[in-house]
């Protein structure tokens, strides 16, 4: 093989950058997440296995639907009529997003950008 | 390259294409178009509030469907001084816009400014003293035939059912198109991040505090008066016509339905309205 | 083809380090705008679009200017044009790429980019100009490259492109008619409220470009002996002279229409572009420097002896490329924004991060246009040999 020592060692170099992920978390104790559930509920707008894959998908239905075709109607969950909306919706039943939203988020490095111009009710106290 | 190896590489590129794009064009023509259905929609709502093609200054047919419309009486401003820079605060407020205390960066949704500003189009020679130090107050005309949505290139701003022009904040990508077609200066940018705050916590640019019921906006979007449709959902009138309260300052309504409030006000004043000979047909009529 | 770039002398190797020193520096301020906003920029609430539209107007007028060499030589076979046209393709190429990042350096959301695919809007100018840009991309890309290819093999280029290259002509006037359209068809804006927008961008573009391809191609003559011939020089002299006289006309006649009708909306912006308006004049220096300018440059294009000297030729084109700058950059697109639409004026000062994206944006530019240049350099001294 021509340049068999320059060859060698950049492919060296580049598996151990590339495998840098595994090796550099290697033996360190992972925090499993545990959301915060709301304890009076039960139930969700939808089952937690659909909500655990495709909140997100909910969201972005809601969203075009309230803002863009002007549907707000009320969705009802085990009973009580709850808004259409992150802030006014979802929150009502999971209020802090530190122990619920972000547990998660922060274990899969997801950085979604509701946070910006949504509130939770006590970021703004 | 021989002439095998040439044939196999494009039957492989030809399927690789063919393998990536078909199953995705068929889920989208079994899912039925979802998307296509939402825009027909819009087009609906767009279809009900244009005027007969062709239709002109005050040519044309009529439109029809519901259209949000605004009565702004400035003579009952001028008897209430002060009450247009409440209706003001009203709407900054609630919806949480941010005062940067600099013209570069401003962003206001509703605003007072004076007759000549406001109506630059119309004459200025020798008009009475007393027109120049009227409060004006000025705002997104929700136009029946917006130059804004024309221009938007994403339809972040779009004009729905009600014939509110609104704006979808997640959707706009904020190339401030829609602000240079505005024939009447009513959109803001969000030059930089409004919810900046100071080392202990307070909002730089709140003033008057937050409304943690709506959302702020964040930079780089464009942002624009909406009507307020989430308190049209509840039933409530948008935040500036409540604080105009019992003075009937301000009328809203449905102008399209001859029984509403707002269309006696229209049939029974004269009214004036911003830059008419643009052709947008603004639902926003002033009584001088 | 492209390991032609990697071989250079000292020279060659120091323009491309110091481009892309520009482009890292401007690459820093670009991340300090990313932060912050827009705002970091000296645009405002009335003064909404600044030196990155007006540059990416200004650029798709050179991409198109690239059409007045693909024309002569591929319709009506002006031979003479044989070593140049390349030249101008590649040029179209660079221009394009310099638009696309213009644009997405003005967005104040670049990472929704792609709403502009996934919700198409005809009713949109900006959706037809990404149509319409991208595509002039994608065109002269295939027709420069597969061409070049064809040359550097020694056999005439595949009988498919030919196609590519009769639709690379009125694509290259749509896009500048296209963008065009972003300004003329807007109702709340006088100064852009006329239907002779789109025609004076096109002479402005025709002037231009090849003016711009001239100062490069006398360059390369220079640096790396490539001669593009004395009589494609001359031809595009005159191509360069008429588009001029065309845009000085077309500019003469807006002035006209402004002051003879006295209609406020028109001749507002043309008084605050050239004398002030309420005391606001930081514009009316760089205007009629560029008015002075160009009318010199196209006079001087006028006498025969000023194109078949080298030196003047070089001067009148520079002078006429600059004044058209200012003109279509600045003039134009801030003009529209003056007075606002509540008649008032707000003036524009770009900022140093501003400044300092362009000119990444411009070495980004540079450093495309030069890489395939190389390479057609390369290829044409093969040829030669």
């Amino acid at each position: 093989m021509y340049d068999r020592g320059k060859v060698v060692t950049g492919l060296a170099i580049f598996v151990i950058i590339m495998t840098f992920p595994v090796w550099y978390n290697l033996g360190a104790t992972q925090h499993v997440p545990k959301p915060d559930l709301p304890k009076d509920v039960k139930k969700c707008v939808g089952t937690s296995a659909y909500m655990r894959t495709s909140h997100m998908v909910v969201l972005n239905q809601w969203r075009d639907e309230v803002v863009r075709e002007e549907k707000r109607k009320l969705v009802e969950v085990e009973g009580k009529q709850y808004v259409k909306s992150l802030q006014l919706g979802c929150m009502k039943c999971h209020p802090d997003r530190k122990k619920f939203c972000d547990e998660c988020h922060t274990y899969t490095a997801v950085d979604p950008f509701c946070w910006d111009c949504h509130f939770q009710p006590k970021e703004t106290k | 390259m021989d002439v095998k190896r040439r044939k196999f590489l494009k039957i492989a590129g030809l399927s690789a294409v063919a393998g990536l794009s078909v199953p995705s064009a068929f889920t989208n023509l079994l899912q039925g178009g979802e998307a296509l259905a939402s825009t027909a929609g819009r087009g609906a709502a767009e279809g009900s509030q244009q005027p007969a093609a062709g239709g002109h200054g005050g040519h044309g047919e009529e439109p029809t469907g519901v259209q949000y419309g605004m009565v702004i009486d400035i003579k009952k401003f001028a008897e209430h001084r002060g009450l247009a820079e409440q209706c003001v605060k009203a709407c900054h407020t609630e919806h949480n816009v941010p005062d940067y205390g600099n013209p570069k960066d401003e962003i206001k949704w509703i605003w007072v400014d004076d007759y000549a500003h406001g109506f630059p189009e119309s004459s200025q020679y020798k008009r009475n003293a007393a027109l120049k130090d009227l409060p004006v107050l000025l705002t997104c005309n929700h136009c029946a035939n917006p130059p804004c949505v024309r221009a938007c290139p994403t339809q972040a701003t779009f004009k729905n059912e009600v014939g509110v022009v609104v704006m979808d904040f997640h959707r706009c990508i904020g190339c401030r198109f829609c602000m240079a077609a505005c024939p009447y200066g009513a959109r803001s940018f969000n030059w930089r991040n409004p919810r900046e705050q100071y080392a202990n916590g307070n909002y730089k640019f709140y003033k008057n505090g937050i409304n943690p019921n709506y959302p702020t906006r964040m930079r780089g979007v464009v942002e624009k008066c909406n009507f307020c449709p989430e308190r049209l959902a509840v039933g409530k009138l948008p935040a500036c016509v409540e604080a105009a309260g019992e003075t009937k300052a301000m009328v809203f309504g449905n102008i399209n339905d001859p029984n509403s409030e707002i269309a006696k006000v229209l049939n029974a004043n004269f009214t004036i309205q911003r830059n008419p000979a643009a052709g947008t047909k603004p639902s926003v009529f002033y009584i001088i | 083809m492209l390991e032609k770039a990697l071989v250079g002398t000292n020279k060659y190797w120091a323009w491309i380090f110091f481009l892309l020193g520009v482009m890292g520096i401007g690459g820093l301020f670009y991340l300090y705008q990313f932060n912050y906003g827009l705002g970091a920029t000296g645009m405002s609430r009335d003064v909404s679009w600044g030196v990155y539209i007006a540059q990416f107007t200004f650029m798709v007028g050179v991409a198109a200017g690239g059409v007045m060499l693909v024309l002569p030589y591929y319709i009506h076979d002006y031979k003479a044009f044989g070593k140049i046209t390349i030249l101008g393709e590649f040029m179209a190429i660079a221009a394009v790429a310099m638009c696309i990042m213009f644009i997405t350096a003005d967005l104040g959301q670049p990472m929704r980019i792609m709403n502009v695919l996934l919700h198409p809007t005809p009713n949109s100018m900006l959706f037809w100009d990404m149509i319409v840009l991208n595509g002039y991309l994608f065109l002269n890309a295939i027709c420069g490259w597969v061409i070049l290819n064809a040359h550097n093999k020694g056999v005439h280029y595949p009988q498919w492109v030919k196609p590519f290259i009769y639709l690379s002509i009125p694509w290259a006037f749509s896009i500048h008619t296209v963008t065009a359209f972003l300004y003329c068809g807007l109702p709340g804006r006088h100064f852009w409220l006329t239907a002779i927008l789109a025609p004076r961008f096109l002479a402005s573009a025709f002037a231009a470009g090849p003016a711009l391809l001239v100062l490069i191609a006398m360059i390369l003559k220079r640096v790396a002996n490539f001669d593009a011939g004395e009589k494609a020089f001359q031809k595009l002299g005159t191509i360069i002279t008429y588009a001029a006289l065309a845009n000085f006309f077309f500019l003469g006649l807006e002035f006209f229409v402004a002051y003879y009708s006295r209609i406020p909306g028109h001749m507002h912006t043309l008084d605050y572009l050239f004398w002030g308006l309420e005391g606001h004049d930081n514009l009316v220096l760089p205007m009629r420097f560029s008015l002075t300018i160009g009318l010199i440059a196209t006079t001087m294009l006028l006498f025969p002896q000023i194109k078949k000297k080298e030196s003047t030729f070089a001067l009148s084109c520079g002078m006429l490329f600059t004044s058209l700058w200012i003109d279509k950059g600045v003039g134009m697109v801030l003009g529209g924004f003056v007075p606002s639409p509540l008649d008032r004026v707000t003036e524009y000062v770009p900022t140093v991060i501003e400044i300092g994206i362009s000119l990444a944006v411009w070495a980004t530019g540079a450093l495309i246009l030069t890489i395939l240049y190389k390479l057609a350099i390369s290829v044409a001294a093969k040829e030669a040999a």
